[in-house]
């Protein structure tokens, strides 16, 4: 039924394309020489003037702050370029839609910004440009960044900064109870335990199903030694057991299945949860809040810090038959990867820096950002190694929670779950 | 397309003059003007239904994935995706949850609605404004009245739980996030926003029964029961019919209910045919060919129906003609 809405769609703006597309008929140069930049910069595409270029891009900081903090450093870009920026920010769920649209009219934008286990699936449908034909400077970058932009020995996409999670807690609350915070799992369960009371949950992760129920449960299943190459391995039902026991003993809520990352959030700066696993993006806002609040690395099961994935919305050109367009976008790109750029925005947005000597910098400013730099050059890229899933990753990020949520929410063991889960990933592979 | 309509308003032109009118027999003047009346609807039918359905039919025979929309193609398959869905282990609790929320929706939203409609019928103070405040749930935004279900059936802070612990009850009923309960959740939701339709309609058949008939059966000496067996339920048949079949479609398209309340979840414990195509096409690996074979399905359905509907609407015609 949606398909049907979506081909309806997909005509009506054909419809419009064709007609829009003989309407405008490029405007004589004199006109737009004469005066109002303002009106001319919008109207015109000026293909012959190979200098003063406008470019397209699109991405899904729909919301504020984020969608105020992208478009600063995207008029910085246009500033120091003179490339003139026409962004469209776009509801993440509503984005790639429009983007399968756009390929398929060959209307995608000049920069599209996407998130990052996305990148390998639509680089594989060839809708996407190398970024080093563009000049895109990738020195000094995370490996595991560039990991995650890599399809087929080439790098399709590059984020001016990553992100990744922690253990959140609340400090008053912890020395209230005569606490530490957790260092192993055992830890995490008995402090958790220990901080439950009326009204208050020991500990809160995020487990929808979505993406997000995925990313969430990954630094657990990588923690105990699994991989999502074998999603039943002992080690991943270990890892599933463990979150299952928190929600079974009522340490962590029921709801959890239900919570977004942002519900989370919510619920750990109103004094609901004692500790939250969460992302490093929530620094500035829980650093202006009233909580006391301290961080700890996600850990591994006896102790150390346990490998996250890597977050991050990557920057990408897609094939354009306009070269001067793409070339322009390329310098774009490279403007939004300066030191300067990345700098600025990864303060305002609370993320790492992509480039490694940016992020000391970031973490010498600011000792809650260090502890996140530091776990940062061990994350993982969803779509990299060891499981090598590339543009497969969402055949085996679905099952994986699905079984998150059945198990959970008590409909299926940790066992019987992650078996079927792992029982649907081989199916959906063997398709493909 | 283009091309029809251009030809449809150049017969249109080239009918008035009286050189041409005396050359046609009036047969074929009347024919020529009748296929120009009905040529509007039937553009509108081919572009707006007969293409889109035709296209989703042959999407399901294809290989129709992201790759498609850049390159443009899309191989054919044959049957390979209706095997796919139907071996998929998720295919059968669908259909099974499609069942129950389309046969509680409809019981419940029939049943309450026409014993909402019975009570309206008695003359009371405020009757009329009280009528239209049950409208409510029919006129909210679907996704503003999840919204607020969802806080409803929060377990540690919603209204509901609280009320029922306010009865006595003190477990924790995990009204979305128990797999057991979930798909009860969401139905409940829809018999809510659905109550309201079934009652102005049926209200409507209610009124158009004569009182005559009452008075006579009262008369008679006919109880309460009887005059409703008898009187009410039988004039209210083709109501009824029309609502029934009407909200069978209506709950068979449900999509924003169940997304905006539970996603499908927990584990697609509240997963329907509806929502699964959705998340086959386009929220994991966008295989918009196993999304078009759960629309076949619902096709299939909804038309079986809507024919069932025309064939009933047809005897009721030439039943009241005779």
């Amino acid at each position: 039924m949606r398909v049907n809405r979506l081909t309806a769609i997909g005509a009506v703006v054909l419809l419009v394309a064709a007609c829009s597309s003989s309407s405008t008929t490029p405007t004589p140069a004199a006109t737009s020489a004469a005066g109002t930049p303002g009106a001319t910069s919008a109207a015109t595409t000026a293909p012959s003037v190979a200098a003063a270029t406008t470019i397209t891009e699109w991405d899904y900081q729909s919301a504020d702050p984020q969608m105020t903090q992208w478009q600063k450093v995207l008029d910085e870009c246009t500033a120091s370029t003179g490339i003139t920026i026409k962004r469209q920010a776009i509801p993440r769920d509503e984005l790639i839609n429009k983007v399968l649209l756009a390929a398929q009219q060959k209307q995608l934008p000049n920069v599209l910004r996407i998130d990052n286990p996305d990148l390998q699936q639509v680089a594989d449908t060839g809708a996407l440009a190398p970024l080093t034909d563009y000049g895109v400077d990738l020195s000094g970058l995370y490996q595991n960044l560039i990991d995650a932009g890599t399809y087929k020995g080439k790098v399709y996409g590059i984020a001016p900064g990553i992100n990744g999670m922690a253990l959140f807690y609340n400090k008053d609350m912890f020395t209230a109870a005569g606490l530490k915070p957790p260092t192993t799992w055992a830890e995490v369960t008995s402090d958790a335990k220990a901080l439950t009371k009326s009204g208050v949950y020991g500990m809160a992760f995020s487990a929808p199903a979505t993406e997000e129920g995925s990313w969430q449960f990954e630094p657990w299943l990588w923690g105990a030694g699994g991989d999502l190459s074998k999603l039943d391995s002992p080690q991943a039902v270990q890892a599933l057991q463990f979150w299952t026991d928190l929600v079974k003993s009522g340490y962590t809520s029921k709801s959890v299945v239900q919570w977004t990352q942002g519900d989370v959030e919510s619920q750990f700066e109103a004094g609901k949860v004692a500790m939250e696993q969460n992302g490093v993006w929530n620094l500035s806002a829980l650093e202006k809040s009233k909580i006391n609040f301290g961080i700890v690395p996600i850990p591994q099961p006896n102790g150390g810090a346990a490998p996250g994935p890597m977050g991050g919305e990557v920057l990408t050109i897609p094939v354009n038959p306009d070269a001067a367009a793409s070339a322009a976008a390329g310098k774009v790109v490279n403007c939004l990867l300066s030191d300067k750029e990345m700098a600025e925005w990864a303060t305002l947005q609370a993320y790492i820096p992509s480039r490694q000597s940016v992020a000391a910098q970031a973490a010498a400013a600011d000792p809650n950002m260090a502890s996140f730099v530091t776990a940062a050059a061990a994350e993982r890229s969803r779509t990299g190694p060891p499981a090598n899933l590339g543009p497969n990753y969402s055949k085996v990020s679905q099952p994986l929670w699905t079984a998150i949520q059945a198990a959970l929410s008590g409909a299926k063991s940790p066992q019987d779950a992650l078996t079927a889960a792992q029982q649907a990933a081989s199916a959906a592979l063997a398709g493909s | 397309m283009t091309r029809v309509v251009e030809g449809g308003a150049a017969a249109k032109a080239a009918v008035p003059p009286s050189k041409q009118s005396r050359g046609l027999p009036r047969w074929r003047r009347e024919r020529i003007a009748g296929l120009l009346f009905l040529l509007p609807a039937l553009v509108y039918v081919l572009a707006f239904y007969a293409y889109p359905i035709a296209f989703n039919v042959l999407m399901s025979l294809e290989k129709y994935t992201l790759k498609t929309f850049v390159t443009g193609e899309a191989p054919f398959i044959g049957l390979d995706n209706f095997k796919h869905l139907v071996n998929n282990p998720e295919f059968w609790p669908a259909v099974v949850n499609t069942v129950w929320f389309t046969v509680g929706s409809l019981f419940f939203q029939f049943t309450l609605g026409l014993l909402i409609a019975l009570f309206y019928q008695h003359k009371f103070p405020l009757n009329s404004i009280l009528r239209a405040l049950i409208l409510v749930p029919w006129l909210a935004p679907v996704l503003v009245s999840g919204a607020i279900w969802v806080r409803l059936f929060d377990q540690d802070t919603g209204v509901i739980n609280f009320a029922i612990h306010s009865l006595g009850y003190q477990g924790q009923i995990s009204w979305l996030t128990d797999p057991h309960l979930s798909l009860i959740s969401v139905l409940i939701a829809n018999i809510w926003i659905g109550i309201p339709f079934n009652m102005v309609i049926l209200y409507g058949g209610l009124q158009a029964i004569p009182r005559v008939l009452y008075e006579a059966a009262s008369i008679d000496g006919a109880s309460a029961w009887q005059r409703f067996r008898y009187i009410t339920w039988p004039l209210l048949r083709p109501v009824s019919t029309v609502v029934l079949l009407l909200g069978l479609v209506y709950t068979l398209k449900v999509f924003d209910v169940i997304m905006s309340i539970t996603r499908g979840g927990p584990a697609d414990t509240s997963q329907t045919l509806n929502t699964w195509a959705y998340s086959l096409a386009f929220t994991n690996g966008f295989d918009f060919g196993l999304g078009a074979v759960a629309g076949d399905i619902l096709l299939v359905i909804v038309f079986a129906f809507g024919m069932l509907y025309l064939r009933y609407a047809y005897r009721e015609l030439r039943e009241t003609a005779s």
